[in-house]
């Protein structure tokens, strides 16, 4: 079916694109073979972004020019790239949220007749598409009532309904869990088989092996080359992104556990959306100098359970003892003394964005006697230690301390909550899914942060449903399944496919022997 | 860097001015149109009038009457300026109290209530200790005490609705508002003792005036006031005719206090915090309840301190039926605080405005066929304009940023400079053109 001297749909040539200051895109080509999906990576801050902005329409280039099926066309805004068929689902949906999955899908191209909407008719074709493809939605829910999941599906169908040929991706799979990711990876696998051509935008090494048949790699701003997916492999490409050789696996030394920091005997936390227990009876131990991870599917629980761990939401049974204090009733701040937390979240509990950096890295500590005196905060004090954080945690930001955060990248947003809590020095370290959305290096960073703190003798309890760092990150693997933990599994000792039947729930211990029998 | 950092903060903070200036201008400018139509179409105006009026709507603080000919005269009129600043203490006050709750992400439309809460307390307490029994200054800090703890108590309610019921703080704010309107009239209205002997829709006069009451060897005699009056300072001397009072002194200082408070405490950090993020305020360890009851209080004791002071001058009235209107000084807060753009140094200078305008209509009044209503109107489309204020200067803000962003974005390959948005918020198209620095 595809050839490979199949035509390029759409070619950009020699695209160079300024800002003041700055060349975000140096003389950058990219061709798109019809029915390919063409992956595009690079870090964030790599140019990615600017080119798919110029190809949308949303940016017009100094120098370049781009071809369609060999002509020349000009794309002034993204009601050009719309006619010419390209289509984009951005990485934050632009979907209106009161509004129902069937007016969002026609909003802008709606049929009309005598002034008059033709509902009919557009739920017909909606229809069909999603019959066609599996995408399955709910046409007359509202976007702010449908997951995530099902939110991307509509953006799918908004291209398809304009009868797209051109499919741009950018990180689609942020926001999608493993299963919902699988499916996509198929629509996209069907699209091509059609002769639909697809840019996928992304950082995941494997999403990209999987899914794309070449690769175009851009590292700041310029252009690194263009693979056949076939002729590499994750480690070739994320040398060439980063642009030095990178270490995709964990190097670390056996652990070695020592006491107890953290014990939890049948923790119950009630669930925010259902009468039943989010988190059902769960008792475990992690100790210091190990990194105990909390594997399984998104909604099974974890959230709940490092709520309830942290004292954002209060449990309904059971006790949770750290550093020997039963510290189950106790407040947030008080945990917080032994305990510190990498938030799921970061923009909700993180950070607050409209503070600066230095702000936020005294998020808990404002009220120590080196910050503070009679209430004052001791601004030069305050100043210092951020610099230092900055400094050792090689956080990246445009002011230094006084960058507001809302301003900084993900992943330096990351960085500056990791050196934040790792350098508060307790006991316990929360992690829960530390290097979601982030590019290689830092990810990398990361891990290698959280190994030298359990190195240090620090318990760390990691929360991740990437079945990568699961695997290569933890010294054991604790399963939840609907709100239970169902399995313990050393990682050096188990696979991949044991580890997602138990989290799939499809096999199960008998947690209350296991546990009998370690005690 | 750090320069860098510092002029992008002078930026910021030019563009808030800017925007703020701009809103009043426009203001001032709708103003004139107004005045120019009413003056064309009246018959004892016309041109020359409506021309009178808009330069009064400009420069009316300036005025200084007319002269032998009739025409206007300008220069510096003492007793303009000293009535400005005084009428601008007690909105100076529900300014700061507007503005300290939206810093910390609550909008505080309760100003008013708490304003009346904080008369009848100071009123109670300056008219009901004879100053027989206490000198004088003495009742005066226990009035000005008063009413601030009364009108601290009162923005605790709907704090701690909001806390406690997650009830929104608006609602809770607009019912204490008439709870408050109707409590005091009752309580003027069931004890007379505080009335004005001669109009008794009027309360007493704090200060000795032929009208006032006090106690004399335990019965209550019709002679005088009560001996209570704010410092004058050599003010008086200053601005000569006016009733301005070291009021206005103190109210400046609570302005620097609290931007001292906001900006170099751990108490205002903390208020921050949560304001800007309850979620993260919680995570940290922060309360997120008791900061954002103490916040409804210090706001509610900033308004009961406004009308501690206005009232406390001496020889203002209170007209105490007030259940069937809020006193405008309260609502008047909110443009002072959004024109300031909520930073309590700006206050100072909105609640003069504010204040001047007030001013400019009673000249307008005395000196032209106008009355003061023109001028009602035009204060009204400055506080329209005033919550546009905000949008100007999101308008100058996402125009410069859109092109800066992108830049600093990638000099710094790791360091986008757009907001992060959060998951599943909608981002209008427009907008996608600055985030495509986030990950370029």
């Amino acid at each position: 079916m595809r050839t490979m001297e199949a035509e390029n749909i759409i070619e950009m040539l020699h695209i160079t694109k300024k800002f003041p200051g700055i060349i975000a895109n140096d003389d950058i080509t990219l061709q798109l073979r019809r029915g390919e999906i063409h992956a595009l990576l690079g870090e964030n801050g790599a140019g990615k972004s600017t080119l798919m902005s110029v190809l949308f329409g949303l940016y017009q280039p100094e120098a370049g020019t781009i071809r369609k099926n060999g002509q020349e066309v000009r794309i002034n805004n993204p009601n050009d790239a719309t006619d010419l068929g390209i289509g984009m689902v951005h990485q934050h949906f632009k979907l209106i949220e009161v509004f129902t999955v069937l007016d969002n899908i026609i909003l802008g191209a709606e049929t009309t007749r005598a002034g008059f909407l033709q509902k009919k008719e557009a739920r017909a074709k909606v229809e069909a598409l999603s019959e066609r493809y599996g995408l399955k939605v709910d046409l007359d829910a509202k976007v702010e009532d449908i997951t995530v999941g099902m939110q991307q599906r509509v953006e799918i169908l908004k291209m398809l309904y304009r009868d797209n040929e051109i499919l741009i991706f950018d990180e689609p799979t942020a926001v999608l869990t493993p299963k919902e990711i699988d499916e996509l990876m198929a629509t996209m696998r069907e699209f091509a088989k059609e002769g639909k051509s697809i840019l996928f935008i992304s950082h995941k090494l494997n999403e990209i092996m999987a899914v794309s048949d070449r690769v175009t790699v851009l590292r700041k701003g310029k252009y690194i080359g263009t693979v056949d997916t076939k002729d590499t492999d994750k480690q070739a490409l994320s040398n060439m992104m980063v642009g030095r050789p990178v270490q995709l696996e964990v190097t670390k030394e056996p652990a070695k556990p020592t006491e107890t920091v953290l014990a939890v005997d049948g923790l119950c936390v009630p669930s925010r959306n259902h009468k039943k227990n989010a988190v059902n009876h769960v008792s475990f131990r992690a100790r210091a100098g190990e990194i105990l991870c909390i594997a399984g599917i998104d909604g099974n629980g974890q959230t709940e359970l490092i709520h309830g761990l942290t004292g954002l939401e209060k449990s309904s049974g059971g006790t949770v003892t750290l550093c020997g204090e039963d510290i189950s009733r106790a407040s947030i701040k008080h945990r917080g003394e032994n305990m510190s937390h990498i938030p799921e979240d970061r923009h909700k509990h993180g950070l607050v964005l409209d503070f600066t950096l230095e702000q936020n890295l005294v998020l808990q500590r404002f009220n120590e006697k080196r910050f503070q005196r009679y209430g004052f905060i001791n601004q030069g004090a305050v100043r210092e230690y951020a610099q230092l954080l900055i400094e050792q945690y090689d956080v990246r930001s445009g002011q230094g301390p006084v960058t507001t955060a809302r301003s900084m990248s993900g992943g330096n947003q990351q960085k500056a909550i990791i050196a934040r809590e790792v350098d508060r020095e307790k006991p316990l370290i929360v992690a829960v899914q530390p290097t979601r959305g982030l590019d290689v290096g830092a990810i990398e960073y990361i891990h290698s942060q959280l190994v030298a703190e359990r190195d240090k003798g620090r318990a760390v309890l990691l929360i991740s449903l990437e079945l990568d760092e699961v695997m290569s990150l933890s010294d054991r693997i604790l399963v939840m399944y609907e709100g239970e933990i169902v399995g313990e599994l050393d990682p050096k000792q188990t696979t991949v496919q044991e580890l997602g039947l138990y989290m799939s729930g499809a096999k199960r211990m008998d947690m209350n022997r296991k546990e009998e029998m370690g005690a | 860097m750090k320069d860098q950092g510092r002029t992008l903060l002078q930026k910021d903070g030019t563009r808030t001015v800017l925007a703020s200036l701009l809103s009043i201008l426009i203001g001032l400018a709708v103003g004139s149109v107004l005045i120019l139509i009413v003056g064309l179409f009246s018959d004892n105006l016309g041109l020359s009038g409506a021309w009178e009026g808009i330069r009064l709507v400009f420069f009316g603080i300036l005025s200084t009457g007319r002269n032998a000919t009739g025409s206007l005269t300008w220069g510096f009129n003492p007793q303009s300026i000293g009535n400005m600043l005084f009428r601008a203490t007690p909105l100076i006050l529900t300014g700061l109290s507007v503005s300290v709750a939206f810093k910390t992400g609550l909008f505080n439309i309760g100003a008013p209530g708490q304003y009346l809460m904080g008369t009848m307390a100071t009123l109670a307490i300056a008219l009901g200790i004879p100053s027989s029994a206490l000198p004088g200054p003495l009742i005066w800090l226990l009035a000005f005490l008063g009413g601030i703890l009364a009108g601290a108590l009162w923005g605790c309610i709907p704090g701690l609705v909001k806390a406690l019921l997650n009830i929104n703080e608006v609602l809770a704010c607009i019912m204490t508002n008439w709870i408050a309107a109707n409590l005091v009239t009752w309580f003027f209205d069931v004890n007379k003792v505080f009335q004005n002997t001669v109009e008794n829709t009027k309360s007493g006069y704090v200060y000795k005036t032929a009208y006032g009451r006090t106690l004399v060897d335990g019965a209550w005699t019709y002679v005088d006031g009560n001996g209570v009056q704010t410092a004058k300072l050599g003010l008086d001397k200053l601005f000569p005719g006016s009733q301005v009072n070291a009021g206005i002194l103190i109210a400046i200082l609570i302005a620097v206090g609290m931007y001292i408070l906001m900006s170099k405490t751990t108490l205002g950090y903390q208020l921050k915090a949560c304001g800007s993020n309850r979620h993260a305020a919680r995570y940290a360890g922060i309360s997120d309840k008791r900061n954002i009851v103490l916040s409804m209080a210090i706001a509610g004791a900033l308004s009961g301190a406004g009308a501690s002071l206005y009232y406390l001058s001496g020889n203002t009235e209170f007209f105490w039926s007030t259940y069937q209107a809020l006193p405008a000084t309260g609502f008047n807060g909110i443009p002072v605080a959004l024109l300031a753009a909520n930073h309590p140094i700006g206050v100072i200078f909105t609640g003069c405005f504010m204040s001047m305008l007030n001013i400019v209509g009673l000249q307008m009044t005395n000196l032209t066929a106008y009355n003061e209503y023109i001028t009602d109107v035009i204060i009204s489309v400055i506080v329209y304009l005033s919550a546009f204020s905000l949008v100007i200067k999101m308008l100058l803000t996402s125009r410069r940023r859109g092109k800066r962003a992108v830049a600093s974005a990638d000099n710094t390959p790791d360091a986008g400079n757009v907001p992060v948005e959060d998951r599943g918020e909608i981002q209008p198209v427009s907008d996608a053109a600055g985030k495509g620095g986030e990950q370029a």
